[in-house]
């Protein structure tokens, strides 16, 4: 069963107010419920990596931003993550759908899908070894958004919140 | 640097950044030192969050051409409190002069295309009479300015951390009025 509502209610609960982002089906229900509802002022960007660079401004200017995207957006991000967010400690909340997950999908997604959590932890840099992600879980919604959040927060980088099939598909 | 009063400005990567940082530091600069093509989408986020607050973006043209498509986000959001000035010299001046192809694309065309309220060039000695004006206009608006190529000697490297810049930015950014 779709968890949109318990999950917007989530990120809201956890004071995030900037949303950008490119869409993926498995986040379907998340976007339609932004373009219904204008409050929350997503900004539906051109490509990821200027999603992640809009949430640095906003960020800078006061907000607590949220970035979604499909998980090919990865790669357009990586630049904007480790030259950007890492080095200036730019906290975002990366929301990134798990296309080609268990090799069960379009070809074009199975290289992502099989690297996915690799590539959190492959982005080093001295003593920090990987940056914060977390597979959200139908069960521990909350739970998941207040843990990766006070991670990003505490550490001060992006953490990604990965989100598999069958979970924010559907706007309810 | 000495016309922007006390307006936050993300200055683009590159020969730039590196010049406005050595022509006149200010508090309220974002160097940005690598995610090149990001300015325009870094500038755009901060102006949203603060529609009382008029950001800057001083950009190159390498740049610009990067993330060309992030000139549509700008026109598309319509965002008053945003300037974007283009140093425009036909070439990627850090790496060593290479040319870029402005010298038979017209960015400003490309930002009117793309929903700017204002975008027209001029050329270097033509800039400090045009630049009041310009930085009182609607935006988005952008101004791009002609120079020749050829990197000043004794230009520095930005000093300050990144973390330090980020702070500097937020500080100038979050106060309210401007």
């Amino acid at each position: 069963m779709p968890k949109t509502t318990e999950f917007l209610e989530a990120v809201k609960a956890n004071g995030y107010d900037f949303f950008a982002g490119v869409p993926c089906s498995l986040l379907k229900g998340v976007i339609r419920r932004f373009d219904e509802e204008p409050e929350w002022g997503y900004i539906s960007a051109v490509r990821e990596d200027s999603a992640m660079g809009m949430a640095a401004g906003a960020y800078m200017a006061g907000k607590k931003p949220a970035v979604f995207m499909q998980n090919s957006g990865l790669g357009v991000c990586l630049n904007a993550i480790v030259s950007l967010n890492v080095i200036y400690e730019i906290p975002t909340l990366i929301v990134v759908s798990w296309r080609g997950k268990d090799g069960q999908d379009a070809p074009e997604h199975l290289v992502m899908g099989e690297i996915m959590t690799d590539y959190f932890d492959g982005i080093t840099l001295g003593e920090m070894k990987g940056l914060p992600w977390r597979i959200l879980n139908p069960d521990t919604i909350e739970e998941d958004v207040a843990a990766i959040t006070k991670e990003i927060d505490e550490r001060k980088v992006p953490g990604a919140l990965i989100v598999a099939k069958g979970i924010l598909n559907a706007s309810s | 640097m000495k016309a922007l009063d006390d307006r936050p400005t993300v200055v683009c990567n590159g020969m730039i950044g590196r010049e406005a940082f050595t022509a006149k530091d200010r508090e309220q600069n974002f160097y940005m030192i690598g995610s090149m093509g990001l300015g325009l989408s870094i500038a755009i986020g901060a102006a949203v969050s603060q529609p009382d607050k008029r950001i800057l973006c001083l950009d190159g043209d390498g740049n610009v051409l990067m993330g060309a498509g992030v000139l549509a986000s700008a026109g598309a959001l319509g965002l008053k409190n945003l300037h974007h000035i283009v140093v425009d010299n036909e070439a990627h001046g850090s790496t060593g002069g290479q040319k870029t192809i402005t010298d038979r694309i017209r960015l400003e065309q490309i930002a009117k295309a793309s929903g700017y309220a204002y975008a027209e060039r001029v050329e270097a000695n033509e800039l400090a009479e045009a630049l009041p004006a310009f930085l009182e206009r609607e935006g988005p608006a952008m101004l791009l300015v002609k120079v020749d190529e050829g990197n000043v000697k004794g230009i520095a490297r930005v000093s300050h951390t990144p973390p330090e810049i980020t702070q500097h930015f937020a500080d100038a950014t979050r106060v309210k009025g401007g």
